[in-house]
């Protein structure tokens, strides 16, 4: 190559350089974008999905419209919720209630409902699948805890919570 | 304290064909399964003489994590989440793919509106896939600003994501005849407000990166890739664009409306990192047009069509292929009439991609193969799944 | 005890008592510059960087220091041990020496000399020999690497260095950094950096290289060679490195503040704080640099030196010559 297109080669270099020194440079004079939690908050949350949550009935919010037909669990492909009926004593059987997965001959609503939030991969097969719409997302995004035990939800606990807190 | 044996840096199986020779001279090297710029849990052995590579070969593994396996236990449905898992860049091309098979053997139509809303959230996840790896590019070859620019425009697609699905990155939104759920009245003109201010951010990323001088002496004739020799390992995607070849599923098998919408498909011929870097910029270009496209004409309609709740597709064997960010994404599901898969093959572009990796790097700087490796965008969960 | 040897006009006093505050200097120093850089490092980067520890996260580097001290010092199991723990302080002993002759202010002068600018360029080549002890006894093939980068890098920018320096020593006549500086004034058009401004480009490239900092920061580069070649160190020889690190940036800058900015000269303000401003201006070029630039690849970094900066450099000094023999 030419001297001068060596030159024009070298001069070109040297402005690229010149010319990203200035957008670092603009930038270190703009606003941060970050959003320092927790004295700030994104303010999205509201479509975000955290874990599901138990939607109560209209009349008594803290009973959950669920009718423990087991469907949800059956739908998880992580086999992560757990809903728990009173099993039908059989004849001769005598001692405490026994709890089974539903669907169990008898019960319409669930004792327990237990969400292992740790297996869960938020793909909403829950929320879909359920024929009364009992299960939704919770916009629970900030879920932080010492103890592997506090992903284990107990959502019916959550779902009486959630009604005194509304009620109050 | 344990004395030190000497045989316990002897190797595996995988690094004894590299075994040091009877000459001093060569240095093995396992670019080892933890190292900042292979993109994910990926070893490669080297034999090197000083700084030039002599020989590599990968080793894989590292992350399979049987997903094939997992799709034979679960339902149809069920397996799903994982497609979100295998390739978390492009989780929503994974998520086509398969649902589009499952589609194809069951015989279930898509509505229109889902078309177009499943064009444009895989087009936004695109355009995100592709910021993240320029960023990332950029910060294997030692800048590190330009990954924080490229996180912040990717921030407002994941916001966008996140108003449509719920989710920032592992998305599972697709169901077999649809979408999960209709997209909020804002989308369209989030999209177009997002494309517009992409449109303003590229000449920045033009002057600050594309035009720099350091840069193209890193990229510019690193990792020539003839054609032959791309189309001999199955290369796909933008390191087949990068070598001159005009080559889109979008435009070759035309899925969810596709050829409904006009756009380009960039290709260079001059075959190296360079090529294959601007090939994937003016892509960011090709998805803003095809995403302006897709919600200016949303149709009124079902985002999802009538499906049974188990579904149980006729015994049979069907294939889908969708372009992804990487390359040619294939899944072929074969039923034999349960509620579950008989099985699921997903083709992954990265493992043809990489595997051209050894014949590109013979030769060349060890920083020239951190740059060549940085080119064909792997993603390492994707090759091992 | 004799009562000289304590006063100031007693050498020996003096310059312990010099050393003493040099020690201080660096060690403040180099809290502030790591801040500094951190700062400027997030608000590029759009982000706000240190933030929580200290106001606006001053005292950050300082609780840094203190982990670094407290961590557990690990010796690679097969490496020399004698050579890698020697490396770091190798690193950082010939950094206390050059800051004697650094022209802080017209009356300060701890230890006059007039072969200044010698004693900075001789102690600083030091550093490369802590480099290749630091990647051979680490028993580690990517430090081995990292330390033949560093090897070849900092041979090949010594010399467009020393010839970018001997152009002002030639146009100043003398290698006294205080009497380079004093031939300056106050103004920017007095400065050797405007008179000469090729030297200052050349000079001021190959103090980055000699530094280690990107652009041409191979010997350390982590996204290639994990950390080069201080992937083995923990603790506090981490810390000696880093220690090392910035006090050369300081020295370099302060090298050239004086050569080519006219050192404590300027108007307003007495000459230390002259010479500081100058120092930190020259410093956030430097970091300005890093985080704004991709690497340069080894075959690349040598070609720059030995094809373009030493010809430059050459040409530079033969011009400077010239013009000191013609009587300029």
């Amino acid at each position: 190559m030419s001297v001068p297109e060596k030159l024009r080669e070298v001069l070109t270099g040297l402005k690229s350089l010149a010319i990203g020194l200035g957008i670092t440079g603009r930038a270190f004079c703009e606003k941060n974008v970050t959003v320092i939690y927790p004295k700030e908050e994104v303010d999205n949350l509201a479509s975000f999905h955290g874990h599901v949550e138990l939607v109560g009935k209209e009349e008594a919010p803290d009973v959950p419209r669920c009718v423990a037909c087991g469907a949800c669990a059956k739908a998880c492909p992580s086999s992560c919720l757990h809903i728990l009926c009173p099993v039908p004593a059989k004849e001769g059987d005598e001692g405490p209630v026994k709890m089974g997965p539903a669907p169990q001959k008898g019960s319409k609503t669930p004792g327990q409902v237990i969400l292992d939030y740790s297996l869960c991969s938020l793909c909403g097969q829950c929320v879909k699948t359920c024929p009364v719409d009992s299960l939704r997302f919770s916009h629970h995004a900030y879920f932080v805890a010492t103890d592997r035990k506090a992903f284990t939800l107990d959502l019916m606990e959550r779902l009486r919570r959630q009604a005194l807190e509304n009620c109050l | 304290m344990q004395a030190f044996d000497p045989n316990a840096l002897r190797g595996d199986q995988s690094s004894v064909r590299f075994e040091p020779g009877p000459t001093e001279d060569k240095l093995i090297l396992s670019m080892g399964p933890q190292h900042p710029s292979t993109h994910g849990v990926l070893r490669i052995m080297l034999e090197l003489d000083g700084e030039y590579i002599l020989r590599a070969e990968p080793i894989l593994g590292y992350i399979h994590r049987m997903h094939e396996w997992m799709a034979e236990q679960k339902t149809y449905m069920q397996f799903m989440p994982n497609m979100g898992r295998v390739d978390y860049l492009h989780a929503m091309a994974w998520n086509w793919a398969y649902a589009g098979a499952v589609e194809r053997l069951a015989g279930i139509e898509v509505p229109e509106r889902a078309d177009h809303i499943r064009v444009a959230v895989t087009e936004l996840n695109r355009i995100s896939s592709h910021l993240l790896w320029w960023g990332a590019y950029l910060l294997d070859l030692g800048a590190f600003t330009p990954i924080m620019y490229a996180f912040d425009d990717r921030e407002r697609i994941l916001d966008i994501l996140q108003d449509v699905t719920g989710s920032r990155l592992t998305y599972s939104y697709f169901t077999f005849g649809g979408v999960y759920g209709d997209v909020p009245e804002t989308f369209a003109a989030r999209c177009l407000e997002f494309t517009k201010y992409l449109r303003t951010r590229l000449p920045m990323y033009k002057d600050l990166v594309t035009d720099n001088v350091i840069l193209r002496g890193r990229c510019e004739g690193i990792g020539d890739l003839p054609v032959d020799i791309a189309r001999r390992y199955g290369a796909t995607g933008p390191v087949l664009r990068g070598s001159g070849i005009a080559t889109d599923t979008r435009k070759a098998e035309p899925y969810g409306g596709y050829d409904r919408y006009e756009f380009r498909i960039p290709v260079y011929t001059e075959c190296d990192a360079m090529a294959r870097y601007m090939v994937r910029l003016d892509e960011l270009e090709t998805s803003c047009d095809i995403i302006d496209q897709a919600v200016a004409s949303l149709p009124e309609g079902p985002f999802q069509a009538k499906v049974g709740k188990t579904l149980k597709p006729p015994k049979g064997e069907a294939c889908f292929a969708v372009e992804g960010a990487r390359g040619k994404i294939l899944v072929t599901v074969r039923s034999d009439g349960g509620p579950k898969p008989y099985r699921v093959k997903l083709r992954a572009p990265g493992f043809s991609n990489m595997s051209l990796f050894c014949e590109l790097a013979r030769g060349t700087l060890l920083a020239d193969a951190v740059s060549i490796l940085g080119s064909l965008d792997l993603v390492i969960p994707e090759i091992d799944r | 005890m004799n009562a000289d040897i304590l006063s100031l006009s007693y050498p020996l006093t003096r310059l312990v008592l010099w050393l003493v505050l040099i020690f201080a200097f660096i060690g403040l120093n180099a809290l502030i510059l790591v801040w500094v850089e951190r700062k400027v490092a997030g608000y590029v980067q759009l982000r706000p960087g240190p933030l929580h520890v200290g106001p606006i996260g001053l005292l950050q580097p300082l609780v840094d220091a203190i982990k670094l001290m407290a961590k557990q010092l690990v010796t690679p199991a097969a490496g020399d041990k004698v050579l890698f723990w020697a490396a770091p302080l190798l690193a950082f002993a010939p950094v206390t020496v050059c800051f004697l002759p650094l022209p802080f202010d017209a009356r300060f002068n701890p230890l006059p000399m007039n072969l200044g600018l010698v004693l900075i360029l001789s102690f600083s080549g030091l550093g490369v020999v802590s480099l290749c002890l630091a990647g051979w006894g680490s028993n580690n093939k990517w430090s081995l690497l990292g330390a033949a980068r560093a090897v070849s890098q900092a041979v090949a920018y010594e010399v467009p260095l020393l010839l970018a320096v001997m152009a002002v020593a030639i146009t100043a006549g003398s290698l006294d950094l205080y009497a380079i500086t004093a031939k300056q004034g106050g103004w920017p058009w007095q400065w050797y950096g405007v008179k000469n401004p090729l030297a200052f480009f050349i000079f001021l490239v190959c103090a980055v290289a000699e530094t280690n900092r990107a652009p041409f920061d191979l010997p350390e580069a982590e996204s290639e060679l994990t950390a080069g070649f201080h992937t083995e160190y923990s603790g506090m020889g981490f810390g000696l490195f880093f220690l090392a690190e910035y006090a050369n940036m300081i020295i370099v800058s302060g090298v050239a503040a004086a050569l080519f900015l006219g050192g404590w000269q300027g108007p307003f303000l007495p000459g230390v704080w002259w010479f500081l401003v100058k120092i930190y201006c020259i410093l956030f070029f430097i970091i300005w640099l890093r985080w704004t630039f991709p690497r340069v690849r080894f075959d690349q970094l040598l070609n720059i030196s030995w094809k373009w900066l030493t010809p430059l450099a050459l040409l530079d000094f033969a011009l400077a010559v010239v013009v000191a023999g013609l009587g300029g």
